[in-house]
């Protein structure tokens, strides 16, 4: 909380152009019909996702030749509000052309990012998330439909949101696609939990399967993991001394979360890396201690030696670690 | 044109009344509290302006009523103060509401219930009232407050306050009314109905945002929310906002001269507005029988259209208008209001609020008229929603079926 979050701007303001043009004037909005398709030799497609009692379903027409799995015409209709009009507008378009196969790939990001006007600014506030990523969705459905896949084979369709439609893998790909920290960004990314809530946690009005807490937690877990198996194999097949400054202080961070960090937060103290410097004898680590860790007696003894111990091991037998 | 059809939102501050509030900021700028002539300058406006309120709602001389900053403070007001007085240290452990009441009336509720309180939350019937008897079964010996709105914000319903006040007597139990939407829009007489406690706020009547009341019938203790000094007979700490009591009596008092008449009028815009929108477009529902409604309001359904979309586009006709719906809100929830009265959750994302004032005129609802029509036209050539639904034959609308 802060100056900038005392009054808000309207969630109009936050739109882009191109987001606010196509609320305006979708340009794929409509429907393909069965007779069309066939008169070019196509395979119609229709897919639905969303519910109209969620505030937002999306249904997507594909026209696709047969031959080449291209998808030649496609068009959508959408209860949504304005948002949800512009994303399934812009995934619309990016299908355009592409194969079945190409375009199961895209992502809801690749239409949040075809909506900026400018590629750091985004194109929604983030509580309009769920808009591209029901575009997202609508895609896999569609081309589980065209490939003669059942729709509950082609992904894992367990459903943790039942408000929201949200599925089990939708929510592992939505956290890890963009690096989701809280509860709240799950929401406003996916929509899943802002109705009943039953599904944010135990205790709701009904039991659930799944928890959105629990997926956050274990999807966290395994990133985290992820990362710190990636630093540390770089790390012992030897190329910690050609990482960069930065790759070198994500690969120490790692280790040091792994092995040290738990043991300090348990004593009430904790540690951050301030710097590397390369030297010719030596890879510098200068690091600061946080809480009950600064001024302890250990911190210049017992623990600096199991953190340069643990670096040493994991990353390079050249780490010193100066404590500052 | 731009046409403001958000009036229970906000309104529009009435010329006359900045004309009475302008002298209090440059010329008679004492702080009352003062002894010198500064101070008591003011004096005499004051008292008028609390004249004004007294007789705006009939209240007893006897009878407090206290300027607050705003309708949610009065609200905060007596909730915390009768968990204060009557639950933390007393026998008393229930409190009773309604699901349909203003966030500032349910977050205390629920800021409550972590406290340990009881709170009951009834349900509304399919006009979007709560059944005063079955208020009644609710009460127990420990029920030390009922709190009910005397009008509805987003439908416009009223509530049948008498007859809960009469119960709430007849049991002993405090009654407070959020009366925001009712005082100044349709005759509030506080002796002719048994209310404890009403909150105001000067904003929804033509006055100026950021002055409120709150009335406290005669004998009512309740502990001050605010401590400091000895404002307002040591009922609320805080210097008096001069300009604005003066606004609030002033404005107050014109919303409630002839209000009848006023009434009359905007509900004849009102029922012409809304008679062409479900006579125009199919499949709109509009929530309430409007002889229990306030004269100004209109919540319609349009099946199909999502809020905010229809929002947008009138917007962009220059039409300010209002949506409970999730997606206007950062709140991903449906309207809350019409999920209380049984709509189905594609309905409840699909109200539009248009509320009118004293201003508005039939050129304006002319415009209206035209532009939501073409605007619910263009969002239902996109809908996937509207695509499946039949159209009910001949175009035929019909009010208060919301299931």
């Amino acid at each position: 909380m802060a100056k900038n979050d005392l009054f808000g701007a309207s969630l109009w303001d936050e739109y882009s152009n191109k987001v606010t043009t196509l609320m305006n004037n979708p340009q794929h909005q409509g429907e393909i019909t069965e007779e069309e398709a066939a008169a070019h030799g196509n395979k119609l497609i229709v897919a639905d996702f969303g519910a109209e009692s969620c505030g937002d379903a999306v249904r997507l027409y594909w026209e696709v030749n047969p031959a080449n799995d291209v998808i030649e015409n496609s068009k959508f209709k959408s209860f949504g509000c304005g948002t949800a009009i512009a994303s399934s507008d812009m995934m619309t378009q990016l299908c355009l052309g592409k194969t079945v196969d190409e375009a199961v790939k895209i992502t809801n990001i690749d239409v949040e990012m075809a909506l900026r006007d400018t590629p750091d600014v985004p194109a929604v506030p983030p509580q309009k998330m769920h808009c591209s990523v029901m575009a997202y969705d609508v895609i896999k459905k569609a081309a589980g439909l065209y490939k003669g896949v059942d729709a509950e084979s082609f992904e894992e369709e367990i459903i943790v949101c039942e408000c929201a439609r949200v599925s089990l893998s939708t929510l592992k790909e939505v956290i890890k696609l963009n690096d989701l920290h809280t509860i709240e960004q799950v929401t406003d990314y996916t929509k899943a939990g802002g109705f009943c809530k039953s599904c944010i946690k135990p205790g709701g009005h009904e039991a659930r399967e799944y928890y959105l807490v629990d997926i956050l937690a274990d999807v966290r877990r395994e990133m985290d993991e992820a990362k710190m198996k990636a630093a540390a194999e770089a790390g012992l097949g030897g190329d910690f001394e050609k990482m960069t400054l930065v790759q070198k202080i994500k690969a120490i961070d790692a280790v040091v979360d792994e092995n040290i960090r738990q043991f300090l937060i348990m004593d009430g103290g904790n540690m951050e890396v301030i710097d590397v410097k390369d030297g010719e004898d030596y890879i510098d680590v200068y690091i600061r201690y946080l809480g009950s860790c600064s001024g302890c007696a250990s911190s210049s003894t017992g623990t600096l030696y199991a953190i340069e111990a643990a670096l040493k091991e994991k990353l390079s037998d050249k780490i010193r670690v100066l404590p500052i | 044109m731009q046409v403001y059809m958000d009036n229970n939102a906000t309104t529009m501050v009435d010329p006359a009344v900045v004309e009475a509030m302008l002298p209090f900021f440059s010329e008679q700028y004492g702080n009352p509290n003062s002894l010198h002539k500064f101070g008591t300058a003011p004096h005499p406006a004051i008292s008028k302006a609390i004249d004004q309120v007294y007789a705006a709602i009939n209240a007893s001389d006897n009878d407090d009523i206290v300027f607050t900053s705003c309708a949610t403070e009065s609200n905060n007001w007596v909730l915390k103060s009768v968990w204060i007085d009557k639950i933390l240290h007393g026998e008393k452990n229930h409190i009773i509401t309604t699901e349909v009441e203003h966030p500032s009336v349910l977050s205390t509720c629920k800021f409550l219930e972590d406290q340990g309180v009881n709170v009951t939350y009834l349900p509304v019937n399919e006009q979007g009232i709560i059944d005063a008897q079955m208020l009644r079964s609710f009460i127990t010996e420990k029920t030390a407050l009922v709190s009910v709105m005397w009008a509805n914000n987003e439908t416009g319903m009223i509530f049948p306050i008498k007859e809960i006040g009469e119960i709430c007597k007849e049991k002993g139990v405090l009654f407070h009314t959020d009366g925001v939407q009712a005082v100044g829009k349709i005759p509030v007489d506080v002796q002719a109905v048994h209310v404890d406690f009403m909150s105001m706020s000067a904003h929804k009547f033509h006055g100026p945002k950021g002055i409120g009341a709150l009335y406290i019938r005669n004998g009512q203790a309740l502990s001050p929310l605010l401590n400091g000094g000895e404002h307002m007979g040591g009922r609320r700490s805080g210097t008096l906002n001069v300009p604005y009591i003066v606004g609030m009596g002033k404005a107050l008092e014109m919303a409630t001269e002839n209000i009848e008449e006023k009434m009359a009028t905007i509900s004849a815009k009102r029922d012409r507005l809304e008679d062409a929108l479900l006579k125009l477009i199919p499949d709109t529902f509009t929530v309430g029988e409007r002889d229990h409604r306030t004269p100004n309001t209109i919540l319609i359904s349009i099946r199909g259209v999502e809020g905010e979309g229809m929002l947008w586009d009138l917007n962009n006709a220059a039409i300010g208008a209002s949506t409970g719906s999730a997606c206007a809100s950062e709140d991903l929830e449906a309207n809350t209001v019409m999920l209380a009265i049984g709509a189905d959750h594609e309905l409840a994302h699909t109200g539009i609020r248009l509320s009118l004032s004293r201003y508005t005129t039939d050129e304006e609802v002319d415009y209206v008229i035209d532009h939501f029509k073409s605007a619910v036209e263009r969002l239902r050539s996109i809908s996937s929603s509207y695509a499946k639904v039949k159209p009910t034959p001949g175009g035929e609308a019909t009010a208060c079926e919301m299931h």
